[in-house]
């Protein structure tokens, strides 16, 4: 767990925001190379690496999908005194943005930035004391207004810059931990199926594009066509002010999520294994929409059996999210046992046209 | 009578090492009241220096340098050492607590921001609520100080105690020709103070006042006045440099200061009216060694001129700052060109202080 965690630490100091996952690629590629025997890189950035089964082939597979990309900002002008306005890439609070540390990603090279509301008289006078409006927000280079002119471009990529901070109480503060706490998760898992047998091929998917489109989680079920598929993905944690009856508990497990994108039988049967493990894990509950990669996985070819495991996470979309890496450490767990005891009577026990003998 | 440059008169540098005092002290946390950690490093930093080092009932540290020869000008150099910050008020249980804030900290840079808590450095988180739980009437007004907490974890729930004072984990970086840190403002003056202290010219008695409390009302800088009796007092501090384009594209007439104009020489501000004499002084010694300035722009705010010029029957008083934008957040911006030209125009205005100066009326 330890390699796992310098991992997660190592993965929340670089960019990869979606559609431009390539930094974080290059960091999960090394890693799950010595875990899996074949590895690719899909057509829209996402990874897809095999861990053969033992057993006879042709086998089943079971992708265990955990999107890589990250949230951000783009340059969308640069004014006359050299600072950059911003868009952002994925889901934003601008009221967390002011006076965020950030790295605006230009071709010659990384630039530190600082994001900054203007001062009041700056503003119209209607904005100038309230909430922060992203088409405020500038971020400010250091550099004198022709350098920064000269150096950035519009569509350049602006990622926080946050370094990681750990916690008492095995706690990680950083940006990105939604949702690179749960490419740990997944890498941890292929770590103990090292030392296991396990009959069904494994892929390990780091998807591209969440927090956009969906679409690297769509493509890559198209491309490996597995027989089942787990999504790992974040979950609010209970914190301040966040409502208690949408939040879990952190250092409690893994949640498992129940609503239109589990596959019911499948997620029972993960639940019980849980039981039988003694591994903590808290279900959780979506009416519509889990809000994760399940959304279109669950739906890509002809429907794949899907479930979605959570992994509480306070603060999320800010630059200082909070994981408990206990909680990775279980759900890694979990993964892998689910995953060594697959077996050929697996897909009939989850067939839903049977109805349950128990 | 007109000032010429003295030929021999060489600006003190600011290299690496002035550079790595500055993070040093940027990085280091002094909320007002609680400057203990700055004074230990200032004291360190000019042991065996001075004449005479005292720290006073309030903290302030007060160091004397005298010069060569008699009855000699005595010339007072105010930089405060405190910063804003937050001091913990509540403990809501589990490692999380609530947080008033200490000086002119604007509420809404606080939320996703790590933090050091208390003597130990204790870090810890302001989180927000998730953007995917929130209302779009809800994101349309502030976060304020009633919805923030500093989380240290449940494990560090005894690690942290009301009373406590917070400031930002924000590391000191350079940027580009700029410099970047949380404490700018003042530490930018102190290590300019202590620069000078190493280089001080023979011609005055020099009083190196290193205060606390000027975020909170310019408290340390009142007794600090009184003890050291100057006839002439220069506050070295930081000023705003509200100099972003406007969103219309109209001209920003309100900018205070400008990045890359040099040190601010202050007219007027809301504590006090600089001696005219001085600033006249101040002006002259840029034009003679070619030393840019700027004159700030008269306006509200305050800097330990504002209670010195008050002590005892009156002291002559101005204050020379270093324009920095995002004054009182996380991280404010100084261009490092400013900061050198504000150490030199205060050494050369510094060598041409004479009983002379102030014997004309004010």
């Amino acid at each position: 767990m330890l390699e796992t965690k310098d991992l997660l630490k190592q993965m929340i100091q670089v960019s990869g925001l979606s559609g431009h996952e390539a930094p974080i690629r290059e960091v999960i590629e090394p890693a799950w190379k010595p875990l899996t025997d074949e590895m690719h890189t899909s057509r829209l950035g996402s990874l897809h690496a095999r861990k053969h089964g033992s057993g006879p082939a042709p086998r089943p597979s079971i992708a265990i999908v955990t999107h890589m990309d990250a949230i951000g900002l783009i340059v969308k002008q640069i004014d006359s005194e050299g600072l950059l306005h911003v868009d952002q890439i994925g889901g934003l609070d601008p009221r967390v943005l002011p006076s965020q540390m950030v790295m605006v990603h230009t071709q010659g090279g990384d630039l530190p930035g600082l994001l900054v509301m203007p001062p009041a008289h700056c503003l119209p006078e209607e904005d100038a004391s309230g909430a922060p409006q992203l088409k405020h927000l500038r971020v400010d280079t250091g550099l004198r207004p022709t350098a920064a002119r000269r150096q950035v471009r519009v569509g350049d990529l602006i990622s926080f810059a946050s370094k990681p901070v750990e916690l008492d109480g095995d706690l990680l503060a950083g940006h990105s931990l939604d949702n690179r706490a749960s490419v740990a998760v997944l890498t941890e898992a292929l770590r103990l199926l090292g030392r296991r047998k396990h009959a069904w091929d494994v892929w390990a998917v780091a998807t591209a594009q969440e927090e956009e489109t969906l679409f690297g989680a769509t493509t890559s079920g198209y491309a490996l066509r597995p027989t089942l598929a787990v999504v790992i993905d974040v979950t609010f944690a209970k914190s301040p002010s966040a409502p208690a009856h949408r939040t879990y508990d952190q250092n409690k497990g893994p949640t498992l999520d129940w609503g239109p994108n589990t596959h019911p039988k499948f997620h029972r049967e993960m639940e019980k294994l849980a039981k039988r493990l003694e591994i903590p894990v808290q279900e959780a509950v979506y009416s519509k929409s889990s809000g994760t990669d399940a959304i279109l996985l669950q739906v890509t070819v002809e429907g794949i059996p899907t479930v979605v495991v959570g992994i509480p996470l306070r603060y999320m979309h800010t630059p200082v999210e909070v994981v408990n890496t206990k909680d990775i450490e279980r759900a890694s767990r979990l993964l892998a046992e689910f995953v060594s005891a697959l077996d050929e009577t697996f897909m009939d026990k989850i067939r839903l046209d049977k109805t349950d003998e128990n | 009578m007109a000032i010429r440059k003295k030929p021999n008169w060489k600006a003190p540098r600011i290299g690496a090492a002035e550079l790595a005092l500055l993070e040093t002290l940027s990085n280091a946390s002094g909320v007002s009241g609680n400057e203990a950690a700055i004074r230990r490093i200032v004291q360190e930093e000019i042991n065996g220096l001075a004449d005479d080092v005292v720290v006073d009932a309030v903290g302030n540290l007060l160091v004397t340098k005298k010069g060569r020869g008699q009855n000699l000008p005595r010339v007072m150099l105010a930089a405060h050492m405190d910063e804003v910050g937050f001091m913990i008020t509540g403990d809501d249980g589990d490692g999380i607590f609530r947080i008033e804030t200490v000086g002119g900290v604007d509420e809404r840079t606080l939320a996703g921001k790590p933090v050091w808590v208390g003597e130990k450095r204790q870090p810890g988180v302001i989180g927000a609520k998730p953007v995917h739980l929130t209302t779009a009437s809800e994101r349309s007004s502030a976060l304020t100080l009633d919805a923030l907490r500093i989380d240290l974890g449940p494990a560090s729930a005894k690690k942290a105690r009301v009373g406590d004072w917070a400031t930002f984990a924000t590391e000191f970086t350079r940027v580009g020709p700029s410099l970047r840190g949380k404490a700018l403002d003042d530490r930018l003056g102190v290590t300019t103070l202590i620069t000078l202290l190493k280089h001080a010219p023979a011609n005055i008695d020099l009083l190196a006042a290193f205060t606390v409390q000027e975020e909170i009302g310019l408290r340390g800088a009142r007794v600090a006045g009184y003890a050291m009796k100057p006839d002439i007092a220069i506050a070295l501090d930081c000023t705003p440099a509200m100099d972003l384009p406007r969103w219309d594209g109209s001209e920003n007439t309100q900018y205070r200061s400008k990045l890359d104009g040099g040190p601010a020489i202050y007219v007027a501000d809301g504590s006090t009216l600089a001696d005219p004499r001085l600033v006249t002084h101040l002006q002259a010694v840029g034009d003679a060694y070619g030393i840019p300035y700027q004159l700030r722009q008269p306006g509200s705010g305050g800097t330990d001129a504002g209670a010195i010029h008050k002590t005892r029957d009156g002291v002559p008083s101005i204050s020379v700052s270093v324009p920095a934008r995002y004054l009182h957040t996380p991280a404010a911006i100084a261009r490092l060109d400013d900061w050198k030209n504000s150490l030199a125009l205060l050494h050369a205005a510094l060598t041409h202080i004479d009983r002379d100066l102030l014997k004309g009326a004010r």
